[in-house]
């Protein structure tokens, strides 16, 4: 029995050893990373770019990229803030204009100046210049079902002010500003528009029946008349770069278009984080996203403009997705200061 | 002595199990709500009380508890009579139902919402009933999922029931309503609470079917803190509110604990009957449900076979391509074999860990301390996958413990959900096993090993089988604690999933549906596999 008892507790304590032990290893297997010939990389969960261009990183430079996608830009940006003291990896990609600030603030980003296109130098983020470099943006526009509105034989909206319009009454569809990134980013195209009345302009529209959902997904899939369900609302929140993708089989023209006078501009930029082990591969990384490879793969892979204007957009985006000429923006200091207090507002206005 | 060193085997063994709760879920929690306490190095419990003071916080608080006890009660009514019919009845095919039930449990809530939502928004085949984006939607979800929960928990206990009982008491002269009334529910109630409680805490910890199905006009406390933590980083509003998770959980737990008993070990040779036409009504009800349960899955398989206005395989065919435009890094049939490989680390994990908890809450004799074990091994059920998931994050950040980009992780993180169910499926198996077997074998000179070997083994391999499937199954499907997590490039299932509906273009979201169809397809084997295995169902949830 004794002997018994004890090869129980030997075997619980081999166990036990053995679990730690392979804790121990998975963990010391990680401090590659101090290698300079391996760089990792936490990006939005919307990063695509195919194998052959960081391939051809690895090449150039000798660097091997390990991607890590932590969720949207906002949990991307959060996720940074709260490990600052012993960072997820070397650079970010994916924090945009609407989080940018909250990121340099917070003290997560090594200072880094990259040599911009010179089409980039207004998308760096006021205050931010030496922390965050532009790699891409997006327009986030209100895009209307064109074929639905022939149909019916009425004239589509073209403006923010068409939307609270009773003859619109329950046709558009937005993602929410809380869970969504374009959802956010419609938000402050209303902050940016109507300045202190934006609080009344989003009654109007929950009055003239806009519908919100959680993300764009459920918006543009299940709600928007051409997407990719049934659904019955023929006005969605969307990108500039959306209507590409409703060329029918065997057409040539789009069903539906972006309204350019309702557009928000979502800037992407990359950067190293503060206290990473191999800042200087971020830095080479970020050289090579500005580079004419990578800036070409975007359009296809991640439905965003290149900041590069010299690099040539795919031909049904030059047909059919040109960006906004003149977007809202808002600034980044008061951006900051205030985006939960407008969260707050945007909540009570739209969950009551 | 031999008393006191069994003692301390019991400790030892109790030690493996414990330090993993510990590692994986106490300390980042604690870890978390640690940074929400004390925001900017000084501890300021004030600033989380008033938290808790706050108009919102009531009303999410009261909308987490109505709308899970109404989840509750539509997942009982809908789930007791389904229970009857598909545990005491024999009918062909229904063993193929019985494993048809338990696919909405393990299907991610990305495709439940898109499905449900095909269904009911307006331009869809209930839209008449204008449900989209109400609170009812949000019940009818939750008790989607949740049925199979009841089915099974009931269905176990009801199964193992001797009918003798109830025959006698109609041979006495009681009505059918007076055999329910006195003798068939007293017997279940044990089983009842059992699932309620369980289905409760599924229900008030909700996520994903709130986003989707509520449109963001509902916030119940799950979401609440996704968006204080993720979105707003009001960390001490989340440290408030998962302290509040923690204590109604606790609550809960502990209720349930004091009605909770293991179903009855005694059971009847007998074949269960064929249904008559007394049956008819119960048999109606059931059919209802199962076409309750059916029809977002159906329409599931409907998108999938469409792209555009075209029927057909197209969207089949492309799951072994990234999709269009490149939309996944990897091709679907390799996320496929990924998320099948984590399952299996998860499931083992959940078996081992699971299996050493119910070899000690099933010990004779033990008490509160016992139970105190079992209780402890449910709370990761309980707890916001937000709050784990960012306090991983937060706390195994150094080394030795440096285990945020860890391939392991996730696997790890799945155990812990699968865990529980592990732990209430061999248990009670466990817990039937006549003591005094053990005794024989041990004054025959079997040391503990042995007659672990000889005795409890034997009498449970099928549970252990069982419980290693539906471990299997849950982590197959498992979206939550996953998508809060470092990921490599290795996607889940799940995870592509979410991302291909995240997509434009009538290509990526056909793939997703019918990437969902695949995931509900193997889910529904490894469930089928299992009923045949354990020949029979055993254990409850």
């Amino acid at each position: 029995m004794r002997i018994r008892v004890r090869s129980l507790t030997l075997l619980t304590v081999g166990a036990l050893t053995a679990t730690l032990a392979a804790c121990g290893s998975s963990g010391s297997s990680d401090d590659g990373a101090a290698d300079p010939r391996t760089l990792t990389v936490v990006t939005h969960d919307s990063w695509a770019v195919p194998d052959d261009v960081l391939a051809a990183f690895t090449e150039q430079s000798g660097i091997t990229v390990k991607v890590q996608p932590q969720g949207d830009a906002g949990q991307l940006t959060n996720k940074l803030v709260l490990t600052k003291d012993s960072p997820l990896a070397d650079g970010v990609y994916g924090i945009d204009n609407t989080f940018g600030s909250r990121a340099v603030d917070e003290g997560v980003l090594a200072a880094y100046d990259a040599d911009l296109p010179a089409s980039a130098e207004q998308l760096r983020l006021p205050g931010g210049e030496d922390r965050l470099t532009p790699v891409d943006y997006s327009d986030v526009c209100v895009n209307v079902d064109d074929s639905w509105f022939e149909e019916e034989g009425k004239q589509p909206p073209q403006d923010l002010d068409d939307l609270t319009d009773p003859a619109y009454e329950d046709l558009f569809v937005t993602p929410g500003a809380t869970t969504s990134s374009p959802g956010l980013a419609f938000l402050l195209t209303t902050v940016a528009a109507k300045g202190a009345d934006w609080p009344d302009y989003w009654q109007a529209l929950v009055d003239n029946g806009a519908k919100v959902t959680s993300g764009w997904s459920d918006a543009y899939e299940v709600d928007f008349t051409a997407g990719g369900g049934d659904g019955d609302r023929p006005i969605v929140l969307s990108y500039s770069s959306s209507p590409p993708f409703t060329v029918p089989e065997g057409g040539t023209e789009p069903t539906t278009s972006a309204l350019l006078d309702t557009c928000f501009r979502q800037v992407e930029y990359a950067g190293v984080l503060a206290g990473a082990e191999n800042p200087e591969g971020m830095q080479e990384f970020i050289d090579f996203m500005l580079g004419r490879e990578f800036q070409q793969a975007l359009p296809d892979n991640m439905y965003v403009y290149p900041v590069d204007a010299d690099v040539a957009l795919p031909q049904a985006w030059e047909q059919f997705a040109p960006a906004a000429e003149k977007p809202f923006a808002v600034e980044p200091a008061e951006l900051d200061a205030d985006r939960e207090k407008w969260l707050r507002e945007w909540r009570d206005i739209v969950t009551q | 002595m031999a008393r006191h060193r069994h003692a301390v085997a019991t400790a030892l063994l109790a030690a493996l199990p414990l330090a993993a709760l510990a590692l994986f879920f106490v300390y980042p929690v604690a870890g978390m709500v640690g940074r929400g306490f004390v925001p900017d190095g000084r501890f300021e419990p004030g600033a989380v009380l008033e938290v808790l003071a706050r108009p919102r916080v009531h009303r999410v608080l009261w909308f987490t508890l109505w709308s899970a006890a109404a989840g509750t009660l539509l997942s009982l009514v809908l789930g007791l009579p389904t229970a009857y019919a598909l545990h005491r009845l024999r009918f062909p095919g229904r063993d193929l139902l019985r494993a048809v039930v338990v696919v909405p449990f393990v299907l991610p809530t990305v495709v439940v919402g898109v499905a449900f939502r095909q269904l009911i928004a307006p331009s869809g085949p209930l839209g008449g009933l204008g449900l989209d984006g109400s609170a009812v939607a949000i019940v009818a979800a939750l008790a989607f999922f949740n049925v199979s929960v009841v089915v099974r928990t009931v269905g176990t206990f009801w199964e193992s029931m001797d009918p003798r009982r109830e025959e006698a008491a109609a041979a006495l002269g009681a009505t059918p309503w007076q055999v329910l009334r006195t003798v068939t529910l007293p017997a279940l109630r044990p089983g009842i609470v059992s699932a309620a409680s369980v289905v409760f805490l599924f229900c008030s910890t909700a996520f994903g079917v709130v986003l989707t199905m509520g449109g963001l006009r509902y916030a119940n406390v799950e979401t609440e803190i996704y968006l204080l933590t993720t979105q707003e980083l009001d960390l001490t509003a989340a440290a408030a509110l998962s302290v509040l998770q923690l204590l109604v959980v606790t609550g809960l737990l502990v209720l349930a604990a004091r009605v909770r008993r293991s179903p009855p070990a005694a059971r009847t040779a007998r074949l269960l009957p064929r249904p008559r036409w007394t049956h008819a009504p119960v048999l109606l009800w059931t059919a209802l449900t199962l076409v309750l349960l059916l029809a977002p899955l159906a329409s599931l398989v409907a998108a999938s076979l469409r792209r555009g206005e075209d029927w057909g395989l197209e969207n089949y065919r492309a799951l072994a391509t990234t999709g269009a435009d490149n939309a996944l890094l990897v091709p679907v049939t390799e996320a496929l074999v990924t998320s099948l490989e984590v399952a299996l680390v998860a499931a083992s994990l959940a078996l081992l860990l699971g299996t050493v908890v119910a070899y000690l809450v099933s010990r004779p004799g033990g008490g509160r301390p016992r139970q105190l074990l079992d209780g402890v091994f449910m709370l990761p059920l309980g707890v916001s996958a937000v709050t784990v998931g960012f306090g991983f994050l937060v706390t195994l950040d150094r080394p030795p413990l440096d285990l945020r980009s860890s391939s392991l992780l996730v696997p790890v993180a799945q155990a812990m959900v699968a865990l529980p169910l592990v732990v209430r499926t061999v248990a009670p198996v466990l817990r039937s096993v006549d003591d005094r077997q053990r005794q024989a074998a041990a004054s025959l000179g079997a040391g503990p090993l042995r007659v672990l070997a000889t005795v409890d083994v034997p009498a449970a391999w099928r549970a252990l089988l069982a419980a290693a499937g539906f471990g299997f199954a849950v982590s197959l499907g498992e979206f939550g604690a996953t998508s809060f997590l470092a990921r490599d490039d290795d996607p889940t299932l799940p995870v592509v999933i979410y991302r291909l509906i995240g997509r434009p273009g009538a290509e990526n979201f056909g793939m997703a549906m019918a990437a969902s169809v695949v995931l509900a397809a193997t889910t529904t084997a490894v469930m089928l596999a299992v009923q045949r295995l354990r020949g029979g169902s055993v254990g409850v949830l």
